[in-house]
């Protein structure tokens, strides 16, 4: 059945219902779990014997550990580190959630709204409860930005609070909507081989364009992956550190 | 008109913001590499606003393919 978007179906594997509402394990809960589960074997289980000279694993650990350190300790300063479990977490879970989902038939977590906003609504609330808790209302000076004619003033402000509103909703659908096209991308092509393949002789030499096509999809996807996760972290950096600096 | 028809044209109307999206961010690139060439030394610490000069740009875009995705499959 060629159908692009089938893949992102959600099919209960144990199907709990508590009082009419749907609490049941699905396939995307099963990915969720498999991601945790992997991120922490990853990082715990080749760091446990603390080597002085890292091993290959150890290595790929520390350095994923101190790439995300340097990302939010060159974007928030050193305040900003209080939040590094925070943001290693996020960057953690959205880099193996998109990995996973590189596997064929496999489930790809981050391709549904629900979990990306889920994450971006979690980056925004740390924002203001933390900023509001440290600046109390001089968090507002973040909207008013300084050295600006008084005339033109007012429409700075409204364009930093209508840029400041759209910052979770534009932080959960650049990952959603990248993961998803990039899947259906894949999937479309990879239908363009079987149709051609099917279309008799000339149609199976003609298919060696789509599949030379689909394998470098599949590379720029794995590129993706990482990237869309590491513009995750540093978006969260940046907007961490509005909460802990908050004049321009 | 019919229904489907005005869909798929309107998903094709959306495309053209990525299209959009695409200029910016070759200015974004192209102005960062020239850049690069010109002080190689400063280039990598200014790859943290490379890349989000290019989330921003990029979500631009991928605004627009998520409206006309919207139009296709739903």
């Amino acid at each position: 059945m060629y159908d692009p978007i089938h893949q992102f179906r959600i099919e209960p594997i144990v199907p709990i219902v508590v009082g009419g509402h749907n609490f049941s394990f699905t396939n995307s809960s099963l990915f969720m779990v498999l991601t945790v589960v992997a991120a922490v074997t990853f990082l715990l289980v080749p760091t446990r014997s603390r080597a002085v000279v890292p091993g290959r694993w150890q290595s790929a650990a520390e350095v994923t550990y101190e790439f995300v350190e340097k990302t939010l300790r060159d974007s928030a300063g050193s305040e900003g580190m209080r939040f590094f479990p925070f943001v290693f977490s996020l960057f953690m879970f959205i880099l193996v959630a998109n990995l996973w989902g590189m596997f064929p038939y496999f489930y790809t977590v981050t391709s549904q709204v629900i979990i990306t906003a889920a994450l971006a609504i979690a980056v925004i609330l740390t924002v203001l409860v933390y900023g509001f808790r440290k600046n109390g209302l001089h968090f507002f000076k973040l909207f008013v930005p300084g050295g600006v004619p008084k005339a033109i003033l007012p429409f700075v402000v409204a364009i930093e609070v209508l840029s400041f509103i759209s910052r979770p909703i534009s932080l959960s659908i650049r990952l959603f909507a990248n993961v998803l096209a990039g899947h259906i991308t894949l999937k479309v092509f990879a239908g363009f081989i079987v149709l051609l393949g099917s279309a008799g002789v000339l149609g199976v030499l003609g298919a060696v364009l789509p599949l030379l096509a689909t394998v470098a999809l599949t590379a720029l996807e794995f590129l993706v992956a990482a990237l869309q996760a590491y513009v995750f972290a540093i978006l969260t950096s940046l907007y961490l550190n509005d909460a802990i600096h908050p004049g321009h | 008109m019919e229904i489907a028809a005005a869909k798929a044209l309107g998903a094709g109307i959306a495309c053209i913001g990525m299209g959009t999206a695409g200029i910016g961010l070759g200015h974004i690139f192209g102005n960062y590499l020239a850049a690069a060439v010109r002080n190689p030394a400063a280039a990598d610490g200014q790859f943290g606003r490379l890349i989000f000069g290019f989330a921003v740009t990029e979500a631009l875009g991928i605004f627009s393919l998520l409206i006309a995705l919207l139009l296709l499959f739903t």
